[in-house]
């Protein structure tokens, strides 16, 4: 019968190494320890005086954004600067291209630029594999967000922040909160967990906003906050975006926060020495009051800034797989 | 002594499932008609002999879903380029659905059809006239003209029904002429901009999914207003387990409701779009194993008594984008009958069932003349090698569509002629 390519194949060359980076399912425990490990590494380089290594001079790195996003192509860009790759910044409004222009035809236009690696950006889910199956030999894909699929630099840099504060992955128990159907920071972070083993992986949130099937994810439902936390190391609060509100998903913020919100005082029902995690930006008085924001139990900032070395790590992993000494001849 | 004429096909296994033959039988033509079946008649002297030993002899297959995108979409495909395809394939019956550019709405487009058919002089096209003007769900189309310029049915195509009352409107007034209503039933509500099944693949993708309850609830809305209005419906491609059980009681209770599916939907499930196989992107979605199961069990039993191809050739473009973008749809002709015969390989039926579910099951549907092959019938009629081993190779299909997720498949059995109102349409090389 047809073997259709997988994505493990397509994410992984003949010996197993990353030559893109498009979801976390499929990669194995040690391709995300090597990531960490790489990241690191490469976590002293924003701490020096001179901010940068030459890891990736000479390679041309393209940020192709079909979604609006500040934060993630700053990231992106910053760590592509550190590793002394040049930028190149396309932010592609998604109207333009179906005035007439495919995906494929601007993907084949920048490609001439002779670029070595695209990061990606797209509201419809499966655009990285999509890019992916069709750049030149050689060329690297990093997804930075397909629609509701994947995000996986986002919840590696989460691992890498739960791995700072928690060291081994296995005894956790860790709780995500919020519009798990939607997010494709929560799916990348269960495939994640999962992987790296974590002792239980708990979702929390109304059954609107839960895919169907969750539990194939490898998931333990809840939806009482208080309950689904008891006892967790990790809480990690997923965005809500306002439109969930017109697709008859939820009634309001209010009562979203009344019950999913989380609070100082719900907070107690975790470990002592739980971590609040988010991936930003956070709707204070919606997913979280301030008070947990920015409280002792939050590492929300440090997640931020673990995102520029996480994604030095994954860039410079993919793109040496591919550098001319290892082409096999 | 008159001169040669006609056509016999001898030696072969002959199925003819509307007159319960299954037998080694001669088949006879002549005039574009069966002559006669077994014993050729007194003097009968034909100008081509087919010899089918080792083959199967049926009637032509009648295919109630088939676009061919002319007028409108030349750029996808054109009735001379699918109905050579259709030859190929041993259908000699296409029912278009009204869904071109300019929809079928008026009697001009059908006749338009009509006649490019004709002078393609491979198959027979019919056309599904629009339920309502310009698909749109709110006015009603001039039923009685659609029907008195050859449209065999009425349907909305790939746009069903919002708003009720005109759907109830709709099928008093298809009733009133007796013309058979094609329901793609799907809740437009639910079905929101899902593209796949909302299931456990939806759930690892994070595609946007349908769920079940996008086709459960347009059925018990359509068989409701069905048994209100007595009209008679058809409905175009199931793919759910609740429906199929939906569709079985409503005829238990004698109501007029016939069913197809989509042969793709009796071979593949949601488990096939694993790695956003856009080729694997089709409405309604493919569902799970188990809805998979009861609808080969419910071709099986006759609920569903016809499989169809729902042809839907494409351009490469159409396909060649993320997955959300790309446009559903299989160029599908070319394995109707190689899907359905895997069905008799596997077990689920045989292979007289297998040819009735081709034939006369959909031809039965909408009372049309063919799918039978006793004489005086119109002589339509596909013989195909059932031991011929060959795989699928996008390349060189006839289809201008080469969008298929069955490329590179191997089959088992091989149309060797198609004969088309007593004409060789098509013969294979070997």
């Amino acid at each position: 019968m047809y073997a259709r390519p997988g994505s493990e194949n397509l994410q992984l060359d003949a010996n197993g190494r990353l030559r893109h980076f498009l979801t976390i399912e499929g990669l194995g425990r040690q391709t995300l320890v090597d990531i960490l490990n790489a990241a690191e590494s490469f976590a002293g380089v924003s701490a020096r005086t001179v901010k940068k290594v030459p890891v990736l001079r000479g390679k041309v790195i393209c940020n192709l954004f079909f979604e609006t996003s500040t934060r993630t192509r700053t990231t992106f860009e910053l760590a592509a600067k550190r590793l002394s790759a040049d930028v190149v910044n396309f932010n592609i409004n998604t109207s333009a291209t179906s005035k007439g222009e495919t995906l494929l035809d601007t993907l084949r236009n920048l490609e001439a630029m002779h670029v070595d690696m695209f990061v990606v950006r797209h509201a419809d889910s499966g655009a990285a594999h999509f890019i992916a199956q069709h750049v030149s030999p050689g060329v690297s894909v990093v997804n930075a967000g397909d629609g509701r699929h994947a995000h996986p630099t986002q919840a590696m840099l989460d691992m890498f922040t739960i791995r700072r504060h928690k060291g081994d992955f296995t005894p956790l128990k860790i709780a995500i909160v919020g519009d798990i159907l939607h997010s494709r920071v929560a799916r990348s972070q269960i495939h994640a967990l999962n992987a790296l083993g974590v002792s239980e992986l708990r979702v929390i949130g109304p059954r609107t906003l839960i895919p169907t099937a969750a539990g194939t994810l490898g998931v333990h439902v809840f939806h009482d906050l208080e309950e689904g936390i008891r006892g967790v190391d990790v809480i990690i609060m997923l965005r809500l975006q306002k439109e969930r509100m017109q697709g008859a998903l939820l009634p309001s913020e209010h009562e979203y926060f009344q019950l999913w919100g989380l609070t100082q005082k719900r907070l107690a029902a975790a470990k002592p020495d739980v971590i609040v995690m988010h991936p930003g930006p956070i709707n204070r008085g919606v997913e979280m009051e301030s008070a947990v924001a920015d409280g002792p139990h939050s590492v929300i900032l440090e997640q931020v800034s673990y995102g520029i070395a996480v994604r030095m790590a994954v860039m410079s992993m993919c793109l040496n797989v591919l550098s001319p000494e290892e082409q096999p001849a | 002594m008159s001169a040669p004429a006609g056509t016999s096909i001898v030696n072969g296994r002959l199925i003819d499932p509307a007159n319960g033959i299954d037998a080694m039988l001669d088949l006879h033509l002549l005039d574009g008609k069966v002559a006669a079946v077994g014993a050729a008649p007194e003097g009968f002297q034909p100008a081509t002999v087919i010899d089918a030993r080792g083959q199967v002899v049926c009637p032509g297959l009648v295919d109630l879903a088939a676009r061919l995108r002319e007028p409108g979409f030349e750029y996808k495909a054109t009735i001379s380029s699918e109905t050579a395809a259709a030859a190929r394939s041993g259908i000699t019956t296409l029912c278009c659905p009204p869904d071109t550019d300019p929809v079928i709405d008026t009697p001009a487009v059908a006749t338009l059809i009509r006649r490019r058919a004709k002078q393609a002089r491979k198959a027979r096209v019919l056309s599904v006239g629009a339920l309502t003007q310009g698909l749109r769900g709110e006015q009603l189309s001039e039923m009685a003209a659609l029907q008195a310029a050859g449209c065999v049915a009425l349907g909305n195509a790939q746009a069903p029904l919002v708003n009720t009352l005109v759907e109830r409107r709709a099928l008093e007034y298809a009733a009133t002429f007796g013309i058979t209503v094609f329901l793609r039933p799907e809740d437009r509500y639910l079905r929101d901009k899902g593209c796949v099944h909302e299931g456990v693949v939806a759930a690892r993708l994070g595609l946007p999914g349908i769920p079940e309850a996008a086709e459960t609830v347009a059925v018990a809305r359509d068989l409701a207003l069905a048994e209100h209005t007595g009209a008679t419906i058809h409905f175009r491609g199931l793919s759910t387990a609740t429906a199929v059980r939906m569709v079985r009681d409503a005829q238990a209770a004698r109501l007029p409701v016939s069913a197809d599916v989509s042969a793709h939907q009796l071979h593949l499930t949601e488990n096939d779009l694993l790695d956003f196989d856009a080729q694997c992107h089709v409405t309604p979605p493919l569902r799970t194993p188990t809805d998979r199961d009861v609808l080969r069990q419910a071709v099986r039993d006759g609920t569903i008594a016809a499989i169809c191809s729902d042809h839907q050739p494409h351009d490469i473009d159409a396909k060649e984008a993320p997955f959300p973008a790309t446009a559903p749809g299989i160029s599908a002709l070319e394995t109707l009958l190689p899907l359905t015969l895997r069905l008799v390989e596997e077990g689920v039926l045989d292979l007289p069932t297998a040819v009735e579910r081709l034939s006369y099951g959909p031809a039965r549907i909408l009372s049309l003349p063919y799918g039978r092959l006793e004489v005086g019938r119109i002589a339509d009629v596909c013989v195909f090698d059932p031991q011929a081993v060959w795989r699928l190779d996008r390349e060189t299909m006839a289809s201008a569509g080469r969008n298929t997720p069955f490329h590179g498949w191997e089959f088992t059995g091989q149309v060797t002629h198609t004969l088309f109102e007593g004409r060789v349409v098509y013969r294979s090389a070997s």
